[in-house]
């Protein structure tokens, strides 16, 4: 059965209606995740620093559906939405930030590295724009290999004003490489506001400059997401180079574990708030009459108990030795 | 006097040289009403105006760039740059130009620029957010590169920074923002190339940096307990590096152990050994001079093996000990 409601948008071939019905559940289980690092934080249980994707969901679970495991992506500081996405799970992530051997980088990297090698996650990163020339670098990999992938880049919207990105979609351009760029404007980088930063109403409209499509889509709707990822996946495998989505969406969280979040207003919070990606995506289950809301309280709790459980398999986890320093340095 | 803390001498310092001279201003990334991401610059938008606390987009090349350039042409900027890991991504503007120009032009342009950057380790923010680089900088001839390790050391040395007619690297450790002592209210200039010793001592001769100033301190008083007489040296500058008070102790004790929390390899504190080795103090020596840093690998995430990666107070004692053979 396809969905009724987007019918000629949507993918279905793609998109089985069972992996719809598990986006959701990938949606909730994201938000678990994000939530209860929050809480960690707060508690002080979890060293260093973190960001979190809470309002986000969408487009790293919309972008990711409609990859292959062989298909690459690279992602930000605000990472661990599109990490779930890409298959990994949360025992290890949860681990990872726990600081403890199980987890993703053996404790060595924390929130703002994880990476999957092996499930085509090419990894966070700590510095802005940082993977944007990394994932040009794969897509190239790709095209000279003569490899099926395609590779998705995520960032924000303050990493298009780093010199990285310019330099990096440049390049793809010439060289018609099967990438596309995943720009998830949540309207801020760090406290500066696009208003202020970026003199454009759209930063999809700076792929003119680099002359590859630039599109527009609702960050908060993931069917939306998906449509106009699909496009940009048949584009690049087909050959013909990279596009530049630009998801508009908004984090509901301060920027890292301390914000004191000066520099936007309550009421703008609570309008975003409004647009929760997941409450909107469940109600398109509902009304294509996929699941009721029953499954659809099943599957909350089950993404929520997933997030328990990795809690707890953090916790039993063992910790590094002082051995463990200087190990992996050198391959 | 009152205390303050490292921050606010810091803030402190750049607002009465704002206050007085109208060519100073700050630019970098979430300066504005955030107040930077460490809160050094917390209230200055509202007393300097947004024209004068700049409030950049995430751009570290093209902001180090607008520094030199302004600065080239009458201004006096502060950088701030908010990781000082991320001057990797300025560094053309502050190697390939702000350094050079003067030289390259024959003498004629200056570049008066200050590049305040928080640096180290010890707030878990692992690997690309953690490092000391110091001694990146210090290779660049036409660089300063300042540490201070003191809330009266940073307001001073800071005030000597913007008035030096030269582009300043001036790294301040985040774990000593919070670290208070007695500041004077008004402006003051602590020289840049004058190390001050921390504390005198005859036995061993320790040359820390940064936050491995205070550590050296507590390793001296634990030592003290023990008989062994220890005398701290704080470069506070490393380029231009003052030779001769270091020599001086040198030739005192006899012993040096000279400690930084960048990576031991190419770390500074390989400059001042050969230094102190190329010294008249070298006949002095009554044992290898010992070097102790960072290990040799990325900073880690896990907060014990990050600690294990910087040297701590049991190390520097160990090492004071060492060279007494007294291990
Ligand atoms: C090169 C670099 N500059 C600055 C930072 C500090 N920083 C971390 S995240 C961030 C904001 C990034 O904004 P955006 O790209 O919009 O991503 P978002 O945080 O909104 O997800 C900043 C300034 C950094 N990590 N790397
Ligand atoms: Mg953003």
């Amino acid at each position: 059965m396809k969905l009724k409601l987007t019918e000629e948008k949507l993918l279905a071939p793609k998109i089985s209606n069972e992996k719809l019905v598990g986006l959701y559940k990938q949606m909730w289980l994201i938000r678990y995740f994000d939530e209860k690092v929050d809480e960690f934080f707060a508690k002080g249980m979890i060293h260093g620093t973190t960001h979190l994707a809470v309002g986000q969901e969408a487009s790293a679970s919309g972008v990711c559906a409609l990859l292959d495991i062989d298909d690459k992506i690279t992602s930000t500081h605000r990472g661990h939405g599109h990490c779930i996405a890409k298959g990994a799970t949360a025992d290890k992530m949860m681990a990872e930030l726990f600081g403890r051997t199980t987890g993703y980088c053996k404790g060595k990297g924390g929130s703002m590295h994880i990476a999957d090698v092996d499930m085509g996650n090419l990894g966070a990163n700590g510095i802005v724009a940082g993977g944007i020339p990394l994932a040009v670098g794969s897509a190239l990999t790709a095209k000279m290999k003569n490899l099926n992938y395609v590779t998705v880049c995520f960032f924000g919207d303050g990493a298009t004003n780093e010199g990285s990105f310019h330099e990096a979609v440049n390049l793809a351009s010439i060289w018609d490489l099967p990438v596309i760029f995943v720009c998830e404007n949540n309207q801020y980088g760090m406290s500066g506001s696009v208003k202020e930063m970026i003199n454009v109403d759209d930063i999809a409209t700076r792929a003119k400059a680099y002359g590859i499509p630039g599109v527009v889509a609702d960050g908060n709707d993931i069917i939306e997401i998906m449509n106009v990822t699909d496009d940009a996946i048949k584009r690049a495998r087909r050959g013909d180079g990279p596009t530049l989505i630009e998801a508009k969406t908004y984090r509901w969280k301060g920027h890292s574990k301390s914000d004191a979040k000066k520099y936007r207003t309550r009421e703008e919070e609570k309008e975003w708030r409004a647009k929760d990606p997941i409450k909107r995506y469940k109600q398109v289950l509902i009304d294509a009459g996929l699941f009721t809301e029953e499954t659809a309280e099943e599957l909350r709790l089950a993404a929520k108990k997933e997030i328990e459980d990795a809690v707890k398999f953090s916790e039993e986890s063992p910790m590094p030795t002082l051995d463990d320093l200087l190990t992996d340095v050198y391959a | 006097m009152r205390e303050i803390t490292y921050l606010e001498a810091v803030r402190e310092a750049m607002s009465l040289e704002m206050r007085k001279n109208k060519d100073v201003f700050i630019l970098g990334e979430d300066i504005g009403v955030y107040g930077g991401a460490f809160g050094v610059t917390r209230g200055m938008i509202e007393e300097f105006g947004p024209e004068r606390v700049r409030n950049t987009p995430i751009s570290e090349a093209g902001i180090a760039g607008a520094a030199v350039g302004s600065a080239l042409t009458g201004m006096r900027p502060i950088l701030e740059l908010q990781f000082s890991d991320f001057i990797t991504i300025a560094l053309d503007q502050i190697v390939n130009q702000a350094a050079k120009i003067r030289y390259m032009y024959g003498g004629k342009g200056k570049v008066p620029m200050v590049v305040r950057t928080p640096s180290g380790s010890g707030t878990g923010a692992a690997a690309q957010h953690s490092q000391s680089l110091e001694a990146w900088v210090t290779h660049i001839p036409g660089l300063k590169v300042v540490q201070p390790s003191t809330a009266y050391d940073a307001k001073g040395l800071l005030k000597a920074a913007m008035d030096d007619d030269n582009p300043v690297i001036f790294y301040e450790h985040k774990l000593l923002y919070k670290t208070s002592s007695d500041v004077p209210e008004e402006a003051y200039s602590l020289p840049l190339g004058k190390a001050d010793v921390k504390r005198e001592g005859s036995d061993v001769t320790i040359v820390a940096t940064a936050i491995m100033v205070h550590r050296a301190l507590e390793a001296a008083a634990e030592l003290e307990k023990e008989g062994i007489s220890i005398e701290v040296i704080d470069p506070c500058t490393l380029v231009p590096l003052d030779e001769e008070t270091i020599i001086k102790s040198v030739v005192k004790t006899g012993r040096v152990v000279v400690v930084h929390e960048a990576v031991k390899r190419g770390g500074y504190g390989g400059e001042i050994a050969s230094m102190i080795a190329e010294s008249e103090a070298f006949d002095y020596l009554d044992a290898p001079i010992k070097r102790l840093g960072g290990a040799p690998s990325p900073v880690p995430y896990h907060p014990d093996l990050e600690k294990a990666h910087a040297p701590q107070v049991s190390n520097i004692i160990q090492a004071a000990k060492e060279t007494l053979n007294k291990v």
